[in-house]
Formats: C-alpha cells, sequence, structure tokens
C-alpha cells in the first residue's frame, strides 16, 4: 500500500536488475539525496557537522569498507584501526610533502597507499581462516600502531608525535584546517561517500562481488567452479583497505583536524567498525549505513537526552548510555540476527503487501 | 505510519540538537569521570565544580554575575571532547580547560579560530607558552618542560651540583603527553652531562613489568616519570616490587596524587613529585568550601577528594579561570563579557601574593603574572614528597625556577616551527 507498484512495469532486464526497482523507493532515495546534497549544507553549523554528520559519514565509509571484507568476503578482520591508521599517515605525509597537491586526490591515494598495504597483511589469508585470521590481522593492527608512533619520519619528527592536517582546498574552499567551513568538510564526505557507495553497491553484484560471496559460503566449492582464492581474497583485502584508507585520511584531515596514533587509531575503533556491520547487516550495503548511524548516533542522542535534557550528572549518563547501548545491541541481534538491514527488508516486503497480506 | 516517521524524524533532530544557552557566565568542564583515567579526572571535576559552587553560593558569582557550568563527559577521548567542544561552544563558553594533552592539541586551532581562550594549566603543547605565536591559548603557571628542568635541578641539588655520568630514566605514557618533555631533558643532557635512558609504556598502562625489569637490569640512578591515570599506580607498585629507591623517584604534577601512591602503601613511602601549588586543605577558602558546598549537600561528586591533590588542581583552574573573568570586567568594565574579553583578562591577569590572600589561598601557589608575549606564567615548580604512615603530602623544597634558558630557547624553537608550518604571522607584543 504504502509502496504503489502498481503500473511499475519492467520491459528490460537493466530495469529489472536496478539497485531500487521499486518505483517509490527510487524516488524517495533520489529525495534523500537531494535533501542531503542542497538542502542540509544550507542548515547545517559546527555542532551537527562535528558532532553528528561528518563522524556518520566517515565511520559509513569504514563499515563499507569492513563489510566488502568480512561481509562479502567473510575474511574477519581486526586490523581496521590499523588500516585507518595507514590512511592517516599516508594522508599526513602526502599533505605536508607535496602542498600542492589537492586533496582529492591525496585522500585518493592515500586509499591506494592502505591498499597496498591491506593485500601485505591480507596474505595470510590464503593459508589460515576464521579465528585465526583474525589473530593474523589483530597483529597488524599492534604492529601498524606501533609502527607510527615509533618512527619519528612519519610524523614529521614533531615533538610529540601528533600529526596535524595543514590548510588545504578544493575550488578555493577550505576542506580541512581550522578555518574551513561546516558545509564544506560535510559535501567533501558526502561526496566521497556517496560516490564509493555507489562503486560498492555496483562491484558487490558484479562478477568481483559473487567471487567474494562465493568464497564467503564454501571457498572450495568456490574453487571447484573456477573462483580464483587468490584473487578473490586479496582483491576484498586490496578494495577494503582501499576504503578504511580513505576513511582513515577523512577521519584525520577533515574530520579530526589532528590525530595522534595511538589514542586515534586504537584497537577499539577495529571493534567498533566490526560492530558496525554485525549490527548493520552483514553483506549489505544499507546495512553499512544503518550500522555507523546505530553507533555513531545513539550515543549522542542519548548523551543529549540524558544531560541536556534531564538533566543528568555526566559520569551517570555516560554509565547508562554504555549500558543502554550494550542492551539495545544485544536485543537488535536477539530480533533480527541478520542486523538492521534485514530488519528493513523485512519490514519492507510487510509494507509493501501491507493492508492485504497474502 | 509515515507521518509518524516525519514526527519521529522531527522530535528527533530537535533532540539532537543543543539545549538553549543561558545568560550567565558560561564556564564549560570538559571531565572524565568515566574511563582508565576516570580516578584522575574524578578529583579534578570536583575541585573545579566545587569551587565555581562556592562562588555562586556566597558571592552570587563574580561581580553580580552568576557562573554557569556547563560539565561535559570526554573520557579523555579526542572525539568525544571535540564533540564537548561542539556542543558547548555555542552556548556562549568564555574560557576552555580541557584537563587533557590530547584534547589540547586538537583544540588548538579550533579554539584560535573560533576565537576561544584556552588554558591548559600545566599540560597541553608546551610552547604555547609564547603569546606572540598563539594568541589564545594559555598555559600558565608552568609547562612540562618547566617541570623537566625542574626535577633535574632539584636533582642536581641532591647530588650537590654534580651529574657527569649519573643515569636517568624517563618512564612516559607513549602518547603526545608523555613525549613532551624528552627534548628538554635530552638538552639538558647535554648540558649537565647525565645520560638519558627511555622507557615508553604503551596507553593504559596497566602492564609495566617489563619495562621495570628493564629499569632493574639498567639501574638508572634516577627514575623520572611522565605518568597517568592507572599508569601512575602501576609504575609505582612495580618500583615498588623491584625495591627501587623512592626517594630517586620523581614523577610530574600529574603523577603527583593520592590516589597514585596509595595502592603502594608503605611501599611508597619517600616518593617524590614537582608540583605547582599547595597540597592538603589548610586554607582559609576550604572553610568556605566546607561551609558553602560540603555541609548543605552541594559537592560536585562524594565531597571525599577535598583536600587531594587534583582537586587542589581543579579548584586552582578554576580559581585562575574565575580571576581571569575578573581582570576581564575591570579592563572592559562589563559584566557581560564575551569570550575575547576573557583572553584580554588572561593576558593581564595578575594573581599575586595579596591576591592570593584575599583570596584565602595564602601561599598556595606561585604568583601568576601574564603578558602578551609571556603566556606560560612563572614556570616554577615544587617537590612534593609522599609519607606513607601520615598518608600524607609534603611539600620539601621551595619554588624551584626552571632553567629558563634552556627552557625558552626550545620554546620559541618549536613556536616558531609552528608558526611556519601553520603559516602564522608572530604578532609584535609591546
Amino acid at each position: 500500500m504504502l509502496y504503489r507498484e502498481a503500473g511499475d512495469f519492467k520491459s528490460t532486464y537493466a530495469a529489472d536488475q536496478q539497485t531500487f526497482p521499486i518505483k517509490s523507493e527510487r524516488y524517495l532515495f533520489w529525495a534523500f539525496m537531494a535533501v542531503a546534497f542542497f538542502v542540509v549544507p544550507f542548515f547545517i553549523n559546527d555542532y551537527w557537522e562535528k558532532s553528528i554528520l561528518v563522524p556518520l559519514l566517515v565511520w559509513t565509509m569504514v563499515a563499507l569498507g569492513i563489510n566488502i571484507l568480512t561481509g562479502y568476503c567473510g575474511q574477519v578482520s581486526l586490523g581496521t584501526g590499523g588500516f585507518m591508521a595507514v590512511g592517516a599517515f599516508a594522508c599526513y605525509k602526502l599533505m605536508t610533502g607535496f602542498p600542492d597537491l589537492n586533496i582529492v586526490f591525496v585522500i585518493l591515494l592515500s586509499g591506494f597507499v592502505t591498499a597496498g598495504v591491506g593485500v601485505l597483511f591480507g596474505l595470510p589469508s590464503l593459508r589460515i581462516k576464521g579465528f585465526y585470521l583474525a589473530v593474523a590481522t589483530l597483529a597488524a593492527q599492534f604492529f601498524l600502531v606501533w609502527m607510527f608512533n615509533k618512527f619519528p619520519w612519519f610524523y614529521n619528527y614533531s615533538a610529540s608525535g601528533q600529526i596535524t592536517a595543514p590548510e588545504r582546498t578544493v575550488f578555493g574552499i577550505a576542506v580541512t584546517g581550522a578555518s574551513s567551513a561546516p558545509w564544506a568538510t560535510y559535501l567533501i564526505c558526502l561526496s566521497f561517500v556517496f560516490v564509493f557507495a555507489w562503486i560498492a553497491r555496483n562491484l558487490t553484484r558484479g562478477r568481483v562481488g559473487r567471487g567474494w560471496m562465493a568464497m564467503r559460503d564454501m571457498d572450495i566449492a568456490a574453487e571447484i567452479m573456477g573462483v580464483s582464492p587468490f584473487n578473490a581474497k586479496l582483491s576484498a583485502f586490496a578494495v577494503s583497505s582501499f576504503y578504511i584508507g580513505i576513511a582513515g585520511a577523512l577521519f584525520f584531515s577533515v574530520y579530526l583536524g589532528a590525530a595522534e596514533v595511538t589514542e586515534a587509531f586504537g584497537i577499539e575503533k577495529s571493534f567498533t567498525a566490526l560492530f558496525m556491520v554485525i549490527i548493520g547487516g552483514l553483506g549489505s550495503i544499507l546495512g553499512s549505513f544503518l550500522g555507523a548511524a546505530f553507533i555513531i548516533l545513539f550515543p549522542v542522542l542519548l548523551k543529549n537526552i540524558m544531560v541536556g535534557y534531564l538533566g543528568w550528572p555526566t559520569d551517570l549518563a555516560s554509565h547508562f548510555q554504555i549500558m543502554i547501548i550494550g542492551g539495545m545491541i544485544i536485543f537488535f541481534l536477539i530480533v533480527e540476527p541478520h542486523g538492521l538491514a534485514q530488519l528493513w527488508r523485512l519490514t519492507k516486503e510487510k509494507l509493501r503487501t501491507w493492508p492485504f497480506p497474502y | 505510519m509515515r507521518l509518524k516517521t516525519i514526527i519521529a524524524a522531527t522530535a528527533l533532530s530537535a533532540v539532537m540538537g543543543v539545549a538553549p544557552a543561558l545568560a550567565d557566565l558560561t564556564i564549560p568542564s570538559l571531565s572524565y569521570r568515566t574511563g582508565p583515567y576516570a580516578p584522575n579526572g574524578i578529583p579534578v571535576a570536583d575541585g573545579f565544580a566545587d569551587y565555581i559552587t562556592m562562588l555562586n553560593e556566597r558571592d552570587g558569582g563574580v561581580e553580580g554575575q552568576k557562573i554557569n557550568m556547563i560539565e561535559c563527559e570526554t573520557g579523555y577521548n579526542t572525539e568525544k571532547g571535540v564533540e564537548c567542544y561542539e556542543s558547548t561552544k555555542g552556548e556562549g563558553s568564555l574560557i576552555y580547560q580541557p584537563f587533557s594533552t590530547g584534547i589540547t592539541y586538537q583544540l588548538i586551532p579550533k579554539v584560535t579560530a573560533d576565537k576561544i581562550p584556552m588554558h591548559s594549566m600545566g599540560y597541553g603543547r608546551t610552547s604555547v607558552a609564547n603569546g606572540k605565536i598563539f594568541p589564545y591559548i594559555f598555559n600558565y603557571p608552568g609547562n612540562y618542560w618547566d617541570a623537566a628542568s625542574v626535577i633535574v635541578k632539584h636533582i642536581l641539588d641532591e647530588e650537590s651540583g654534580d651529574l657527569k655520568g649519573k643515569k636517568l630514566a624517563l618512564v612516559y605514557h607513549n602518547s603526545a603527553y608523555g613525549k613532551e618533555p624528552i627534548r628538554t631533558l635530552e638538552v639538558l643532557a647535554e648540558k649537565h652531562g647525565y645520560e638519558l635512558s627511555l622507557y615508553p609504556v604503551d596507553h593504559p598502562g596497566q602492564e609495566q613489568k617489563a619495562t621495570w625489569l628493564q629499569i632493574r637490569r639498567d639501574r638508572p640512578d634516577y627514575v623520572v616519570m611522565w605518568g597517568w591515570g592507572v599508569m601512575n599506580q602501576v609504575a609505582i607498585q612495580e618500583a615498588v616490587n623491584i625495591r627501587y629507591p623512592m626517594d630517586h623517584f620523581i614523577g610530574v604534577w600529574w603523577s603527583a596524587s593520592e590516589n597514585d601512591v596509595l595502592p603502594a602503601g608503605e611501599g611508597a613511602n619517600g616518593y617524590k613529585a614537582v608540583g605547582f601549588h599547595g597540597v592538603g586543605s589548610d586554607y582559609p577558602l576550604f572553610d568556605d568550601i566546607k561551609k558553602y558546598v560540603g555541609d548543605v549537600g552541594k559537592s560536585a561528586g562524594d565531597g571525599s577528594n577535598v583536600g587531594t591533590v587534583l582537586y587542589n588542581r581543579g579548584m586552582y583552574a578554576a580559581m585562575l579561570a574565575v580571576e581571569a573573568a575578573r581582570t576581564a570586567m575591570k579592563i572592559h568594565n562589563t559584566t557581560d563579557l564575551t569570550p575575547e574579553q576573557v583572553r584580554d583578562g588572561m593576558e593581564a591577569l595578575n594573581v599575586d601574593a595579596a591576591r592570593l590572600k584575599e583570596l584565602g589561598l595564602e601561599g598556595f601557589s606561585p604568583e601568576v603574572k601574564i603578558t602578551c608575549a609571556n603566556h606560560g606564567g612563572p614556570g616554577v615548580g615544587i617537590i612534593q614528597q609522599w609519607d606513607a604512615s601520615a598518608k600524607k603530602w609534603n611539600l620539601i623544597t621551595d619554588y624551584i625556577e626552571a632553567d629558563r634558558e634552556v627552557v625558552d630557547a626550545l620554546i620559541v624553537e618549536d613556536s616558531e616551527a609552528y608558526a611556519k608550518e601553520n603559516g602564522i604571522e608572530p604578532r609584535t607584543c609591546e
């Protein structure tokens, strides 16, 4: 009923296989995008930018990356924080080494650097699986953070080991540094996420993505059918790290502006990313968005309710917040073990037949 | 269904926004009462809040203007710190004190762009002491490099002026905070001829067995510590375990609280630390805090921290912020302050012995006089020693002045590098 599908006929395969086959959903998507691109920038302020929207977009990017690796290809990774650090430090070194290079290319190059590092740490996946692979990627996490802390070259020999993003512009508008306008940083993050979510969606339903999923569902069967484990696994590591690297670069340069490797890219980042895709839905692009939104927005929302409106002491609110988030995670996973994306999928099925379900 | 969604979304976005601003003097308190650094964060936040509550209760605020303190929980985490900054900034916050070196680094460019002053009292980036390059950032009354120099001077006194061939070990939190003193200690090593060895401890520092085994093997003559949170307690316990002579173990002022030494019991007796303010509650001001805050049940915490080192530090930070606001009111002849006016007040701050006496804190802290070029204050430190049987800190020296020649040169060097990196034109101070 809410989805009026009457008269929405498909006469070509392309039309039938598009991402949003239902017309009303397609319109809703484009309306949403129009608001995000053309309305939000006019109303965004510092608080919405730095506390809500930019973190949300950056983390969505991370979730997309980890979802490709863990959700689509089935390779559990606990190295996300380390790969974000690679992206951030590559971005910093490129920004300071080539001051004239446009920040967009710097971020893309950081993604490629991270992809290289990701492939390197993905090599063990050719021989080990499951928990053992998780441990190998955990080693990547600790090694990378240690490396960026140990060798002063990475942070340009600054006394504190802190890296700070200098001001860089896109079309003459500052997007990094303290004086960048909220709408500019928001739009640059949104553009990256929009383009790469689009690419991710199409990658995962093409030949490459089907190879990943075959590898995830049963590697031996996939190999017998002609999917090369070498290509599938390493390409998943490369693409996933590319996304995470871009997210790390955005995280450092656009969102925080300064970072310290042990504090900003610790193991908890890896866990946060993994929680996002598990709650959002493994193997779903929408799930990456929903998971990131859940993990990033709920704490802010709860804090504002408890401290801002109810006037509770901050420590009490903070402890409550941890408990509530934990409880919500358990609740959602019991209600729908396949994550929020599956919950949405089921809701949509119900809405399509409502009010006359058969 | 859709209508409900829209209503829910509107309500949601209303809640996500910030609560409306109030008038008065708004001073945010970026505290951390949760997480691995909470044992240290709680007394600081309590002291900060209690002083402001006391002023509101006793004097009705500053010059008739009530102080509206908004507390925001950072958990010592930079991302939450940024969120706290952005959410409190809109409410007319006059001065920021994040009590975290990491968050301070994060906020330095932001507050400068937003023209809000920040006071990182004895933490943060040391070279902000150069007011020509950092007009909005202050770190009086002392900074990390002063602390390092004061510690070395104290060791010099102990060793009757000769450190040739001695071995100094630095046990430090492996972060921006812990790395701060390295440069100074290296330069001082060249000057005094001691040998410096470094022992990084990774966050949060609960496991230090390997570090201390190494120290036992290397046998340094003195161990200097730059720790925070749980790392302090563990380090002191480990030092006791390897029977390191405690009076040769000296911490920075963030490794100098009761929480750090109490778990080690008798063994911690004789542990030293540098400080920049008095200890205990034998100052007249504490009577007012008891009368207007503690006795009427308005304490920020459970009231058990009054007089502890970190409580006093939080209180001192609040006092300096309020004094800056008071100075600003005098300069600009208004009680309705803007952040920029508070900045002017900080730059003209003069808390001398007479003023301290008026405040009921006679002899509590060194005299602080800030100028346009000097945002670092006097740069002095005092050595305190732990008496385990009496369970209290004793001040064992007078205020020791840091090696200004060494520290000032380093500050100029580092701040100019920052100015060059960020394209800042140093302002002139006449």
